[in-house]
């Protein structure tokens, strides 16, 4: 059954928040019980910023992960110090690689680097490393479908920004095909 | 209709403008800012008027001049906000005018903070302004209830001719959820306005709004009329969400956001088969004390959960006339509780792990 | 027997609880007046303060709306912006207006409200017990400032239609008296005009009438007159501050 707590964590403009809701719409369209709940306040602006997203095939209760996460999406270096501690033992962290040297220190989490600014350099945008980032999570943890995913980038984003789907599916695959060789 | 991801703060926005209110009055304050910021957006297109006041307080009082115009009208804020407009819930009160005001609360007291907090708790069921009156006080725990609450807040206020409060947290306000805006059927039967001050059209004599009464007989006859109709609310609107109360050891008491944060505790607790209830005041006011008559047999207490140093336990050993042991435990200034510690409490109060 | 003039129907016959000698009771005539002439007695709206006048909703024949200290004008924004054809008008006291309430008439005059208010400057207190307003003279005696009013730590007078007149939404500003028979007929003049303003859509206008308070002045109602020639014009000068077509 399907119970994934992710934190979603980075600076202002990595777009750690609009991962997160891709994925909450993503869950709703697919009927699944969602919940996003954002960090909020000053360090927003500029900062660091965070959200919870729990997609699940069961009622949610709390909206707020604290050390049960069974994902952790880190973009740069202070959300990996501050998160990495939030995942339960068996859990993931996804790092971004490009912005982050150091290494995940827990050994009862599997860790995954991905250079995701690297990646989405190579596809001629660089603000979109979060879907590089969400299709290697998406490829790890299956919570929703891909499809569903453009389906709600569409209702997120408005049809103004429709024509930056087949982009963003490029990055999704991107990110997916790097942990898949991961993995292999 | 389909079911649609929205803001907390967004969704109170567009229930009210679902509900038919046309009129919104408010001050920036975090973390409700979505909300004005919505009906700014919005108001205008349904031919409605959103006017971003110079401070709380002439925010309330234009809600009340709109109010007596006849107008659905809402005012939203956060807690040092509301504490502002006291002075105008009380002449709203005061005047038995309708309105919904929101509170999405963060931690005090003064300035405080802008996290999520609960401790507005007294303010809103003891009444933050002067003199004998009362809210009606809705604390839904999520989006969709938020939804059909604001909805029902301006039905509420109407029948009542009362304002109506409506309180969340930073959390509600900030989280997304999905939310479905059903078609709205009113369970009250409302009255024509006949008492706006819409001009009198040479046709009637003034309409007079106010809440002076300088004769103290005709004062206590507008207390003793105001103190019937908060009886007729009592009877009337209290509620309550019970939840896993067969056989339960323990009985949690929070409302909002913290009652899910509770429920996390009471499922982590029932895999180690420690059963643990929970009632869920759906009004703070008035406060649910029928849900506390028939408590299980196996209860050996209460355990009030609280986003506060503890304010709505009085209202808990109220309810229950003492007779079971009521404990606390919260956290407060933005801090949430976790389901583990409220778990911990749990078993302490039981006597440690069995 | 002809009639050759009778009250305004404007007014009712409720008796006011003014002061003898209070001028409160020409600005009253001058305003309901006022409205019945241009016709909108009937979609009037009036909006009563804290302060003598708290009661002035049981004087005027049209819906009135009572309001809590300084936040008429607030109050008269929801009223207005819910019926903006009707004409909406607030009627403050000097501690209602400029001292409490300064933010709330400030800001209607900032954001052009298409209200009109009627401000009674009479520089003191009354319904409190003469307290000192921040219009009292410098040297008046109140039952605050027993000494007479310090201007090194109570500051000089307000003068409201001046500050007003600096607010580019306020379309009408006059400070008028009602001292003589003269200047009743100028204040009812500026009052026409004020409301004027408000129905033509022009903006925020607002009349400054300059009052006694015999009661607490601790005069005669003729010395209090003098009193106000005297003292209160020389600082608080009568006239126009701004015109419709001079608003920007």
């Amino acid at each position: 059954m399907i119970n994934e707590k992710v934190i979603c964590a980075g600076f202002g403009g990595q777009g750690v928040m609009s991962m997160g809701q891709l994925m909450t719409y993503a869950g709703m369209l697919e009927n699944k019980e969602v919940s996003w709940l954002p960090s909020y306040g000053p360090e927003m602006r500029g900062g660091t910023a965070n959200c919870n997203v729990i997609v699940s095939e069961q009622m949610i209760g709390s909206p707020v992960i604290t050390n049960d996460a069974t994902a952790a999406i880190v973009m740069n270096l202070p959300s990996l110090d501050k998160f990495e501690s939030h995942v339960e033992a068996g859990g993931m962290i996804l790092v971004n690689s490009s912005l982050i040297t150091k290494k995940v220190k827990r050994e009862d989490v599997s860790a995954y680097y991905i250079p995701a600014n690297e990646i989405a350099n190579e596809l001629g945008n660089p603000r979109i490393a979060n879907m590089v980032m969400l299709g290697a999570y998406l490829e790890l943890a299956k919570p929703v479908d891909t499809g569903s995913i453009l389906e709600a980038f569409k209702k997120v984003f408005g049809e103004s920004k429709a024509h930056l789907v087949p982009l963003n599916k490029e990055a999704l695959e991107r990110g997916a095909a790097f942990v898949k060789a991961l993995r292999a | 209709m389909a079911k649609v991801l929205m803001k907390g703060n967004e969704a109170i926005g567009a229930a009210a403008i679902n509900a038919g209110c046309r009129y919104f009055f408010g001050y920036p304050i975090t973390p409700q800012n979505e909300v004005p910021e919505y009906m700014s957006r919005e108001l205008p297109k349904v031919g409605g008027v959103f006017v971003q006041a110079e401070s709380e307080v002439a925010a309330i009082n234009m809600v009340y001049g709109a109010s007596g115009a006849g107008a659905r009208v809402m005012t939203s804020s956060s807690s040092p906000g509301i504490a502002l407009k006291q002075e105008g819930i009380t002449y709203i009160a005061g005047a038995e005018l309708p309105c919904v005001i929101v509170n999405i609360m963060r931690g005090g007291p003064g300035l405080g903070g802008i996290q999520p907090a609960q401790s507005d708790y007294n303010q809103s069921t003891r009444g933050g302004g002067n003199g004998d009156y009362k809210l009606l006080v809705y604390a839904p725990a999520n989006l969709q209830e938020m939804v059909d609450m604001v909805q029902e807040a301006f039905d509420a206020a109407d029948y009542y001719r009362n304002p109506v409060l409506v309180v969340g947290d930073g959390m509600i306000g900030q989280m997304m959820e999905p939310v479905e805006f059903k078609p709205y059927v009113s369970k009250y039967e409302l009255a024509e306005k006949t008492w706006a001050t819409d001009g009198t059209k040479g046709k009637r004599g003034p309409n007079i709004i106010n809440s002076l009464f300088l004769d103290p007989a005709k004062l206590e006859d507008h207390n003793v009329k105001l103190q019937a109709k908060y009886k007729a609310i009592k009877e009337n609107e209290a509620r309550a969400e019970l939840y896993n109360m067969d056989n339960a050891q323990v009985v949690i008491v929070a409302y909002g956001t913290t009652s899910r944060i509770a429920k996390n505790a009471i499922e982590s607790l029932k895999k180690e088969g420690i059963e643990v209830g929970l009632i869920r005041p759906q009004t703070l006011w008035p406060f649910p004390d029928r849900a506390f008559e028939t408590l299980p047999e196996a209860c050996k207490g209460l355990l009030v959960v609280e986003m506060s140093m503890g304010q709505m336990i009085d209202d808990v050993k109220l309810a229950t006339s003492c007779r079971l042991p009521v404990e606390f435990y919260g956290r407060s200034g933005g801090m949430i509780p976790e389901p583990d510690a409220i778990a911990d409490k749990i078993k302490e109060m039981l006597g440690g792990v069995k | 027997m002809a009639v050759v003039f009778q009250k305004t129907r404007g007014l009712t016959d409720v008796q006011t609880h003014y002061c003898p000698g209070c001028t409160h009771g020409i600005i009253h005539r001058l305003v309901a007046e006022a409205l019945e002439e241009l016709g909108v007695l009937d979609d009037s709206i009036g909006v009563c303060p804290v302060g003598c006048s708290a009661l002035a909703y049981d004087y005027f024949n049209c819906d009135m709306h009572q309001a809590s200290h300084g936040r008429a004008p607030a109050v008269a924004t929801g009223v207005k912006r819910v019926h903006p054809k009707n004409v909406v008008w607030t009627y403050q006291g000097d501690g209602d207006l400029a001292s409490i309430g300064t933010a709330e008439i400030i800001h209607a005059a900032h954001r052009g409200e298409k209200i009109t208010t009627i401000f009674v400057n009479n520089a003191i207190y009354g319904m409190t017990g003469g307290q000192m307003a921040p219009t009292t003279l410098v040297g008046q005696k109140s039952t605050t400032s027993p000494y007479g009013r310090d201007a090194e730590t109570c500051g000089f007078p307000l003068k409201v239609a001046e500050m007003m007149a600096t607010i580019p939404g306020a379309a009408f500003v006059e400070r008028v008296s009602v001292d003589t028979p003269a200047n009743v007929r100028k204040a009812k003049k500026a009052i026409l005009e004020a409301f004027k303003c408000q129905i033509e859509g022009k903006g925020f206008s607002i009349v400054e009438v300059l009052s006694t308070c015999p009661t607490n002045w601790g005069m005669t109602p003729v010395d209090s007159l003098a009193w106000l020639q005297a003292n209160m014009i020389p600082y608080y000068p009568l006239g126009n501050f701004r015109k419709p077509e001079e608003a920007k």
